[in-house]
């Protein structure tokens, strides 16, 4: 049990804070960015050899680079920030005291302990398999190895996220429900739970199949298992990026969810349908019948969509009221003209939920479209989308919530706040060219994971038109943006944990911040009109490009 | 806040902005559209991906393509640095076409009818692969083990390449292929 002093009281939210939960979150927290930095780098030496200009690479270490950039930015980096997010959402937000810190702790080093041995694997050069390591392409025995530990750990940490939940409702830490974003984080650890369990499945026999003692896996049913945890983990990051949007949305502007009924429902749709994501790396794939695609890739009938479509409005909007009745009232804009654009929380949190609906978002849906996903399946468009949702939707939100988290739980002051200002345009704009660029490339056929697409050295030969070596160039020019949007932040984040002043009372973190605005948001009074014409446009784009796409789609070669 | 509990205690029965509401209606109308569209695709449109597949293994795989190449061959067409030959195949209008993906080649050279229907089966021996059809864009996955069979028909005339886009090993970016499309 813990004592009184274990706790403090937090000047600036009036919180409870548990020192065990605040430990965990720094050093969840700190392990992230590390990674974060590897993976980064690794990220900028895949896409300065995709330059073909500049092909920094040969091609044994770009495929080397390419596997750990996967597994260090989309996988290590997030799930350690999102152990973060959990302990802050469960422990942090309810009053309460951390349920078994040790196996916080336990589950912590387990996670460390799995990302350095697969770590060590790729770069050990036997294991570049990519970070989807599709049998029968095998790797070093420990790479498995390093996942499965891996996951065993961040396994370890939701449960302890499900202990304080059910330890703060015993103790009576909260009045009422818990709050929406420990709704949201709730959201991320169930589908986690799923996704880690899915990961055994695959990762523990295809492990036992490296150490010879199973003879075959099937190729297929590898794929169908592999991405019921490979997509999940993506929707577990959207849980987590939609949990923090609306924290900060709260603790920057004191916005609050214009129906706590819609969101929570939309969060719901992602618990019960986003699992069937498996079905988005399928659609081109023998065995499978039509059917069983189109339903599963939809969603069934697009719930899961209409989850994200519904944050895409409660978000927004609800920083749209909250501006509002602090007087920003002129006009159908005033609201977002005047909102803290200096603040990186806010404009990071800003930029990744607009990049994570337009960008992300629609690419996503189509690309998931069973037909037409035909002209898309493993060209350059995949990771073009999904740098619009995993790095301009997550990493950007992680990052815009990490200048909360430095004051409030490290109680540093953030250093160089001009740099910190720039730093989440620089990593937006950077991530929308590679983003865009990508999905360029690929729309005009380049593949994904590809050393020279100039075919020099093949038996036959092959050129891809003009306008894809242009297309990669940007996005090489793109990759370095990101990359110096990257170091700004872990120069800040770093540069500030280690030596910014430290926080004495209460903190000022923007113009709403610490008291909840006046009421608002009953059905008869509330007036969001900027959001609806956001709303509006995201939606004629959507509509536009998915039907653009399948008139590219008729124009193709017939097939059945 | 969303980040304290809800301000009612009863947030459940709170009523919904209009505004809200008829944004959740239009966006559940809009994925039905989305959903029905790609049942109206197999209905009418002409791209649609195959459903037929059987299992296969790489040896008979091997042997049904070796069959099609002895009785069609009417080329060979030389890798550009080597003395290597690829025959170039030209079986019959709505024949069974054979494609392997292995390391690092699809094999044979295909030659086909522009406007005509071809059964092409592909399938990898050893392991997966990415049928990529350049400039046409068309992308297929080809797993070892399963043997899938499209009805495919060439629009356009022309040499058409067939990229590997699976990451396959370090020979994947020397992996290609090619199909001719003659009148």
């Amino acid at each position: 049990m813990a004592t009184a002093s274990d706790f403090r009281t937090c000047p600036t939210t009036g919180l409870k804070v548990h020192s065990a939960a605040e430990n965990l979150i720094k050093a969840n927290a700190v392990v992230a960015v590390v990674f974060l930095a590897i993976g980064g780098l690794f990220g900028l030496l895949a896409a300065l050899t995709r330059w073909q200009a500049v092909h920094i690479l040969p091609a044994d270490w770009f495929y080397l680079a390419l596997t750990a950039h996967g597994l260090d930015a989309l996988l290590v980096w997030i799930i350690f920030f999102e152990m973060a997010v959990l302990y802050f959402a469960s422990a942090i937000l309810l009053n309460s005291r951390l349920a078994a810190p040790k196996v916080g702790w336990a589950a912590f080093w387990l996670m460390l302990i799995g990302a350095l041995v697969v770590n060590v694997a790729v770069l050990q050069g036997g294991s570049s398999v990519m970070f989807t390591s599709y049998v029968p392409m095998k790797a070093a025995p420990h790479f498995y190895l390093g996942l499965i530990v891996f996951a065993v750990g961040a396994l370890l940490g939701c449960g302890v996220f499900f202990g304080t939940l059910v330890i703060a409702k015993e103790e009576k830490t909260y009045q009422g429900s818990i709050p929406l974003v420990t709704f949201g984080a709730v959201t991320a650890a169930v589908i986690a739970v799923f996704t880690i369990a899915s990961g055994a499945i695959i990762l523990i026999p295809t492990f036992l199949w490296s150490i010879g003692w199973i003879s075959n896996i099937d190729t297929l049913m590898y794929k169908l298992v592999w991405w019921a945890m490979g997509h999940s983990s993506q929707q577990i990051n959207v849980s987590a990026h939609v949990a923090v949007w609306y924290a900060i949305a709260a603790l920057v502007l004191g916005a609050k969810p214009i129906s706590e009924k819609i969101s929570r429902v939309a969060f719901l749709f992602y618990i019960l349908f986003l699992q069937l994501a498996s079905a988005h790396h399928l659609l081109a794939e023998p065995g499978l019948s039509s059917e069983w695609k189109i339903f599963n890739t939809s969603y069934a009938m697009y719930l899961a969509v209409l989850g994200s479509m519904i944050h895409g409005m409660t978000v927004p909007g609800s920083i749209e009221a909250a501006q509002r009745a602090k007087g920003y009232t002129k006009g159908i804009f005033e609201w977002l003209r005047k909102a803290p654009w200096g603040n990186p929380a806010f404009s990071g949190m800003f930029m990744s939920l607009v990049m994570f609906g337009f960008i992300g978002g629609i690419s996503g849906v189509v690309l998931g479209t069973e037909q037409i996903n035909v002209m898309m399946h493993n060209t350059l468009y995949v990771p073009g989308h999904f740098h619009g949702t995993v790095v301009a939707g997550t990493t950007l939100a992680f990052m815009a919530i990490t200048y909360l988290v430095v004051p409030l739980i490290f109680r540093r002051h953030i250093m160089f706040p001009g740099l910190a200002k720039i730093q989440p345009y620089l990593f937006g704009i950077g991530v929308l060219g590679l983003s865009v660029f990508m999905m360029g490339a690929g729309t005009l056929g380049v593949s994904r994971r590809h050393w020279d697409i100039s075919f020099a050295d093949a038996a036959l030969s092959f050129d891809y038109p003009p306008a894809a070596f242009l297309m990669m160039t940007l996005n090489g020019i793109s990759g370095i943006l990101a990359a110096l949007g990257g170091l700004a932040y872990i120069v800040v984040v770093v540069a500030s944990v280690l030596f910014g002043k430290r926080v004495e009372g209460k903190i000022e973190l923007g113009s709403g911040a610490g008291a909840a605005v006046a009421k608002y948001g009953s059905a008869g009074t509330l007036k969001i009109p900027g959001t609806a014409v956001l709303v509006a446009v995201f939606f004629t784009c959507f509509v536009l490009y998915y039907f653009v796409n399948w008139k590219y789609l008729s124009e193709l070669w017939p097939m059945k | 806040m969303a980040v304290t509990p809800p301000e009612s205690r009863v947030w459940w029965k709170e009523p919904v902005a209009k505004i809200e509401l008829t944004w959740v209606i239009i966006a559940f109308l809009w994925g039905l559209v989305m959903f029905f569209m790609m049942i109206y695709w197999h209905v009418v449109g002409e791209q649609n991906i195959s459903n037929e597949a059987y299992r296969i293994d790489a040896e008979t795989f091997t042997k049904k393509t070796q069959a099609m190449v002895d009785q069609h061959t009417v080329g060979q067409r030389k890798a550009r640095n080597s003395d290597r030959e690829v025959p170039v195949v030209a079986p019959p209008p709505g024949s069974d076409v054979y494609l392997i993906g292995r390391l690092w080649e699809w094999w044979p050279i295909l030659q086909l009818q522009k406007g005509k229907s071809y059964r092409l089966h592909v399938a990898s021996v050893d392991w997966q692969h990415g049928l990529s059809l350049q400039p046409v864009n068309i992308n297929l996955q080809v797993h070892p083990g399963y043997e899938m069979v499209t009805t495919i028909t060439p629009r356009d005339k022309g040499e058409f390449t067939v990229v590997c886009n699976e990451y396959c090993g370090i020979g994947h970016h020397l992996m290609l292929g090619k199909i001719l499309v003659v009148d």
